[in-house]
């Protein structure tokens, strides 16, 4: 077929330029399902150990609206429910990847060389198709034997593998037709993501209530409603299919339809003249870093709302279970089990706000690459002022991000315990607490950037460390001083009786003394730096 | 009025690299000033470095009468600088750029604005991403023509514009000149230094090797001369100063030194003249002689 010439080539190009990110989460996201199976077994080996998890826990509608339902108190079952939220992962991958290798080409123009080769008008879009769906299939098959080598049934871990498959299929087909819609490759992740938000806000809503039929509607709810290991219905894995054919249906003609390059939605324009507000530096920094402090706070604010109704179940679902509470008392160090797991969550966030500081910061190095920085820093703008102007968003956003989550979580887990104005003071306080830890990262990648900028990234592998130390450190039983490395390992744990400010200040001062000797940098340095 | 731009004996070393190499320029106020150089000859490194983005190693530069590097901020308000490759937020209109790069300079004129957008037919509503190469210079041209600054320094500006606009921004750089403004125009294209520049400076690898008016670079180039006589031609090969002869018949064509050129004509005219074209040297010439050895970087 003449219009799918060159398919081939494409898509042996777009293997050759994935070759490290698509085997990655075809395989973490595939090794995980086993591993949720294997700690069910050894931490519930017994009927009724299961049947107290699924009662205490695994029907708490918070549970269920961030995972999906359970269908039963087999291993099994319950294997299939805690993979839920890997669901929205590989739905997620799949869709970027097929944006990545569609829109993202045609924006950066490399399609354009590429057109002028022999390639027929399908070409583009099926190799980018053709090779998520190979992706997606083999993380099914992955998924499936990793499963039943834990000794869950054949035809279970099928029917779980080839639901989670088909979910990555409708969702790379999403992506496709996306793609057709606008010029850039941002507002067809963002039409993309938005359908997957409203995919999963229909699954929350069906699961959790009495009649569950919006979930039917959903394709996140598909893979649940297969049930595998609880009696297969293998016809619903059809859904996926009939939706992901007719998606293709209207995203093979759009695709024909329009020119290289532009989209069916019109490009919009912007305005003639600059608002009020861009005037300076922190004007056009306000404009480069709002977007990503809105999303973040929006998306940390749902995540506070889930975990936060989610807490007093967890607090609850451990008890009598010495080992969990070994693990929960270690996590969180506080004496009641909601308070652990609220901790520990809020620890996370802290974590978290620590990447927003980081990548705010870095956004200086990216401005300074993509030749952003010389002009500005050609006017009247002072070298300082263009710095401080990026800083203040890698202070302050952290700041933004954790008060969101803790308030968010005081809402959900006061309204549980019927208190709500006691836990929206203790949640903000224990999400504020984390503040110091994240401006100690953020002030690193400030010092890093006005120094070696070059360097910049490697901020990022600080925080790697920072993480394992926290996760690990105690289950590894490292050295005191190892672990006193991490800016983390300070944060009092506010949530407890007592605590002192001390080490938030201290983490404060060094925090603004990394920030600082960053600007001196800079403003001795050569710009740019390439 | 001080010299807006003094850079005398400037050393620019990146590691092992020496961009520049004792470099001098000057620019008059009032002047259009060409520099010229092929890729990678340090024209883009001096401009950062009067800019005080880059830190000069050793040497001198005074810029509007100030240390770029320590007085920069006070300076920048006076100058208006373009790019060679102007890069846009994505995010932000064309029009919204052009603003906030005139009121970080301190303002701009309203009215030279909408002027120059017209005049460059630049739709100041869309954004960044969507503008071709030659859109975002003229989004840089805009910002900076616009604003009322004493010293507009272009680096090859121009790349990406077609003949059209070419002619646009030659007008407007002619009217910048009448409005008393200097101008450190670097670039690439011969035929727009000739039309613009009062004096030209020419680097290579990091130094200065031409500097003056058209007129005086010419001076101390040959001429060629094309030439018809009378008489069977006879001692100008001997001449000192002569070079490239070749006779056919009646007619001779040569090119002659300037310092040699009233010997060789009286030559001629001793042999009795019948016509006679004389052609002074070209930028490109001029051009040529120096970047010989590189011809392959000669973009235009």
């Amino acid at each position: 077929m003449s219009t799918l010439a060159g398919t081939w080539q494409l898509a042996r190009l777009a293997l050759r330029r994935d070759r490290l990110l698509l085997p990655l989460w075809v395989l973490i996201i595939a090794v995980l399902p086993a591993t949720y199976a294997t700690s069910f077994f050894e931490l519930f080996p017994t009927a009724a150990e299961r049947a107290a998890y699924v009662t205490g826990t695994a029907r708490n509608p918070s549970i269920i609206a961030l995972l999906g339902p359970v269908y039963g108190d087999s291993v099994g079952a319950l294997t299939a429910q805690r993979g839920g939220f890997l669901l929205v992962v590989v739905a997620l991958a799949s869709l970027l990847t097929v944006i990545r290798h569609t829109r993202v080409e045609e924006e950066a123009g490399r399609r354009e060389l590429l057109g002028g080769a022999v390639l027929g008008r399908h070409a583009g879009l099926t190799a980018a198709l053709l090779v998520t769906y190979a992706a997606d299939v083999l993380l099914g098959l992955l998924t499936a034997a990793g499963l039943a080598s834990t000794g869950l049934s054949a035809a279970g871990s099928c029917a779980y593998g080839l639901g989670t498959a088909l979910t990555g299929v409708v969702f790379a087909t999403v992506g496709g037709l996306t793609a057709q819609l606008t010029e850039t490759a941002g507002g067809a992740r963002g039409i993309g993501i938005a359908v997957l938000g409203a995919s999963f806000a229909l699954r929350m809503v069906g699961d959790t209530a009495a009649n569950d039929w919006p979930s039917w509607l959903s394709p996140l709810g598909w893979a649940a409603r297969v049930r595998p290991y609880e009696g297969e219905r293998w016809w619903v894995l059809a859904l996926p299919l009939v939706a992901s054919a007719l998606l293709a249906a209207v995203a093979y003609p759009v695709s024909v339809r329009r020119d290289l390059g532009a989209g069916v939605l019109p490009a919009r324009l912007g305005p003639a003249t600059a608002g009020r507000g861009l005037a300076g530096p922190f004007g056009l920094a306000w404009r480069l870093h709002r977007g990503q402090i809105l999303w973040w706070s929006v998306g940390f604010g749902l995540l506070g709302l889930i975990l936060g109704g989610a807490a007093q179940a967890a607090g609850r679902s451990v008890e009598g279970n010495q080992q969990l509470e070994d693990i929960m008392a270690r996590i969180g160090g506080a004496s009641g089990l909601a308070d652990a797991y609220l901790g520990a969550t809020l620890s996370l966030a802290g974590l978290a706000a620590a990447g927003y500081g980081i990548q705010a910061a870095l956004r200086m190095r990216a401005e300074e690459s993509a030749g952003h920085a010389e002009p500005v820093l050609a006017t009247g703008a002072h070298r300082s002022t263009w710095l401080l102007s990026h800083v203040v968003f890698a202070l302050v956003g952290p700041v933004v991000v954790l008060a969101v989550t803790g308030l968010a979580t005081g809402l959900t887990y006061g309204l549980s315990v019927h208190d709500v104005p006691r836990e929206l003071t203790r949640m903000l306080g224990a999400g504020l607490a984390q503040a110091p830890a994240a401006w100690v990262l953020a002030g690193l990648a400030v010092l890093l950037y006005g120094l070696l900028p070059r360097l910049a990234p490697v901020a990022w592998a600080v925080l790697a460390v920072c993480v394992l130390l926290g996760q690990l450190g105690a289950v590894l039983e490292l050295d005191q001083w190892l672990l006193d490395l991490s800016p983390f390992t300070h944060t009092p744990q506010v949530l407890r009786d007592t605590w002192s400010a001390t080490p938030l200040w201290a983490l404060a001062v060094v925090a603004l003394a990394l920030a600082g000797a960053g600007v001196t940098a800079f403003r001795r340095r050569d710009v740019p730096v390439t | 009025m001080e010299t807006p731009i003094e850079v005398s004996g400037l050393v620019k070393t990146f590691g092992r690299t020496r961009a520049l190499d004792g470099l001098d320029l000057t620019v008059r106020a009032g002047e259009v000033h060409g520099f010229l150089g092929p890729n990678g000859s340090g024209k883009s490194t001096t401009i950062r470095v009067l800019l005080g983005l880059l830190r000069a190693d050793a040497g001198a530069v005074r810029l509007l009468g100030g240390d770029p590097w320590r007085d920069a901020v006070a300076l920048h308000r006076r100058l208006a600088y373009v790019p060679g490759d102007v890069t846009l937020w994505p995010n932000l209109s064309g029009g919204e750029v052009i603003d906030l790069l005139g009121r970080l300079r301190g303002g701009l004129d309203p009215k030279r604005r909408a002027e120059l957008l017209e005049s460059f037919e630049l739709d100041p509503r869309k954004k960044g991403r969507a503008y071709s190469k030659g859109n975002r210079q003229k989004v840089g041209l805009v910002a900076a023509l616009a604003s009322d600054v004493e010293l507009l320094i272009l680096d090859e500006p121009t790349s990406g514009l077609d003949p059209l606009m070419e002619e646009v921004f030659q007008h407007w750089v002619r009217r910048a000149k009448q409005d008393g403004r200097t101008v450190l125009l670097s670039s690439h294209i011969l035929a727009e230094v000739e039309a613009l520049c009062d004096r030209v400076t020419i680097i290579r690898n990091g130094r200065a090797v031409e500097s003056g008016t058209l007129s005086e670079l010419r001076h101390l180039h040959r001429t060629s001369i094309d030439a018809e006589v009378t008489a069977p031609l006879n001692g100008l090969a001997d001449l000192p100063g002569v070079h490239d002869l070749r006779v056919d018949g009646n007619r001779v064509r040569f090119d002659v030194d300037t310092a040699a050129l009233d010997a060789a004509l009286r030559r001629l005219t001793e042999l009795g003249v019948r016509s006679l074209v004389s052609t002074p040297p070209t930028l490109e010439e001029l051009f040529l002689r120096h970047y010989e050895a590189v011809p392959e970087e000669l973009v235009r």
